[in-house]
């Protein structure tokens, strides 16, 4: 089967120090790719290459097997990748149907320019409440994302991804700040969205949910994939001392 | 973290919805009346004046209002943008000066209205262009100093220009539009309400409105998601010059003349008009209706003040403490939106 994302050799330096290193990666259709790793690892640069935020220095990205041109976050977007960032990149000021919909409104007539045409509040309203519905994100009005708690934030953050990603979520730490019940919440909607047939790719130090929800783990240290293997019970430790270095 | 093995949670029993709960429905309510708090405190004002005033509600008193806070309202409309977005423009009160004398200048020449009217609100959209591309292109951390020069520059430019002195004249369109009025309805009041329209178009039904929100809340997540900040921060400042030039439009109509020192301290007033209306200094957030409130609540203190020929010196201070109060009500109301958040986090997960 061919994957929906595939790196091959990706490289990225920062002046004399070396991001990534010739990785390789691939996710496929109703999977969850954990990509672990500690701080420096080279997880965030690889992610930030997939979002656009970077561009490679060398190396291929591929989707269906035809290769990718990534050189903004916007071409990201187009190819249906996007990416929950670790500070949610929320607009707290704003409902959920406004950040939904930010810097991709709809709204008419065409032949304006896109600053002064009309928004279609109603039908971003309506979408926007179908998505949060579908993925069982509940709030409970529709008040400023402000508002909200930590991981109905990150609910929506999600669900906007999801919204919107038809091939591919990226998900960073997306645990990261949140309490027990909260993150069961998001971690069940994780795999709602795998369930959907989407490829996720999550980074995480935690891994007692990266056990829980990834179908596949890949093991990054100092910008090369050292390891890739499912994870268990089993493995666990097996991953632990990938993480930490060989001689641990 | 042996917690997470058990699947969906306790919390899914404990209070199903929130709204149930009376603690949390008495934050909902709180919240609510801080919000509406801006118009309630115009209220409150306005009856309490026209109880222990009687000549308040007369139509002339009424209408000498709407003229009075025309400027203070026009200025504060474009503000509001400026402050959404999570800036200050401290040159709009030179900038009535500027564009009431340059009009005044074209006048001596060129006796046509249409020609004065486009040149004093050019030059008005002029100096907040200038503003937004120097801020801007030139990537001043922060607006305040930029427009402290233009403050400074807009000023010196009209003493220069009018030779510190007032250039009497003005066509008799913008005497009509600044100081005529239809019976005892100012004409003005007019000029306030249309722009206040345009001003709630543009902020809540088109995709600008929504970017200037977006920019103002989050501009790193802005410029993620692909707006352009840049560009959207140029016309906030040239639309806040452009409500400038309206403003010295009305002056000049109202004095029958350019006067290179009007609108003094009139950008403190436009700045207390939209904290007043409840927007957040930090930007993100405030609306056309409450910064018109805003504007109102400065008019009526002062109008009250003079019919009861309190000393005008009390008024600026009046004015400071209804500011304070103000900036007070956010902060409370930073607090009640903590403690919502804090509920929401408890009940639902």
């Amino acid at each position: 089967m061919t994957p929906v994302l595939a790196v091959r050799g990706a490289t990225k330096r920062f002046g004399a120090v070396v991001g990534l290193d010739g990785v390789d990666l691939e996710v496929h259709a109703g999977e969850v790719l954990a990509l672990l790793g500690d701080n420096g690892a080279g997880k965030s640069t690889l992610i930030k290459c997939l979002s656009g935020a970077l561009a490679l220095d060398r190396g291929v990205v591929e989707m269906d097997g035809v290769p990718v041109a990534i050189h903004s976050p916007a071409d990201a977007r187009s190819l249906g990748i996007e990416t929950v960032y670790q500070d949610l990149a929320l607009f707290d000021n704003l409902r959920p149907s406004d950040n939904f919909y930010a810097g991709r409104e709809h709204a008419t007539p065409q032949w304006l320019p896109r600053s002064i045409r009309v928004l279609r509040r109603r039908e971003m309203a309506e979408t926007t409440r179908r998505t949060l519905e579908r993925l069982q994100v509940r709030l409970d009005d529709g008040g400023a994302v402000g508002l909200l708690s930590g991981g109905q934030r990150q609910g929506v953050a999600v669900a906007r991804a999801a919204a919107f990603a038809s091939r591919v979520v990226i998900l960073d730490e997306p645990t990261a700040a949140l309490g027990i019940r909260e993150s069961r919440r998001v971690l069940d909607l994780i795999l709602r969205l795998r369930d959907e047939g989407r490829a996720l790719i999550v980074v995480s130090h935690a891994m007692d949910h990266v056990m829980e929800v990834a179908d596949r783990a890949v093991v990054m240290r100092r910008g090369r994939k050292v390891g890739e293997l499912v994870p268990s019970a089993e493995t666990h430790s097996q991953i632990v001392s990938l993480i930490v270095g060989g001689g641990a | 973290m042996a917690d997470l093995a058990s699947p969906v949670e306790h919390g899914e029993s404990r209070g199903s919805s929130p709204a149930a709960d009376p603690r949390y429905r008495l934050l909902q309510a709180a919240l609510f009346g801080l919000r509406a708090g801006p118009a309630l405190i115009l209220l409150v004002l306005v009856v309490v004046v026209s109880l222990t005033t009687p000549v308040f509600f007369t139509s002339r008193n009424v209408g000498n209002v709407f003229s009075q806070t025309a400027v203070i309202a026009v200025l504060g409309l474009g503000q509001l943008l400026v402050i959404v977005s999570r800036g200050i423009d401290l040159s709009v009160g030179s900038t009535v000066a500027l564009s009431g004398v340059v009009g005044a200048i074209v006048f001596l020449h060129v006796h046509s209205a249409a020609l004065v009217i486009l040149v004093i609100l050019g030059t008005g959209l002029a100096v907040g262009l200038a503003n937004g591309l120097v801020f801007v292109l030139g990537r001043v951390p922060h607006p305040f100093i930029v427009t402290l020069a233009s403050l400074s520059i807009a000023r010196g430019l009209a003493l220069w220009a009018a030779n510190g002195t007032l250039i009497p004249g003005m066509p008799g369109a913008v005497d009509t539009l600044g100081g005529g009025s239809i019976d005892w309805l100012p004409y003005s009041f007019f000029v306030v309400l249309a722009l206040g329209l345009l001003t709630l178009v543009l902020t809540t039904f088109l995709v600008w409105g929504r970017w200037l929100y977006a920019v103002g809340g989050n501009p790193d997540g802005a410029r993620r998601a692909g707006i352009p900040v840049g560009r959207v921060l140029v016309t906030v400042y040239a639309l806040s010059g452009l409500a400038a030039g309206v403003g010295g439009l009305l002056t000049a109509g109202l004095i029958d003349a350019g006067s290179p020192t009007s609108g003094d301290l009139a950008e403190l007033d436009s700045i207390a008009a939209v904290i007043i209306g409840g927007a957040a200094f930090a930007g993100g957030r405030g609306n056309v209706g409450n910064a018109l409130v805003g504007a109102f609540t400065i008019g009526v203190i002062r109008n009250a003040l003079n019919l009861h020929n309190v000393n005008a010196f009390y008024q600026l201070m009046a004015i400071g403490i209804v500011v304070l109060l103000a900036v007070e009500g956010d902060v409370i109301r930073g607090h009640v939106e903590n403690r919502v958040r804090l509920a929401r986090a408890l009940r639902h997960g």
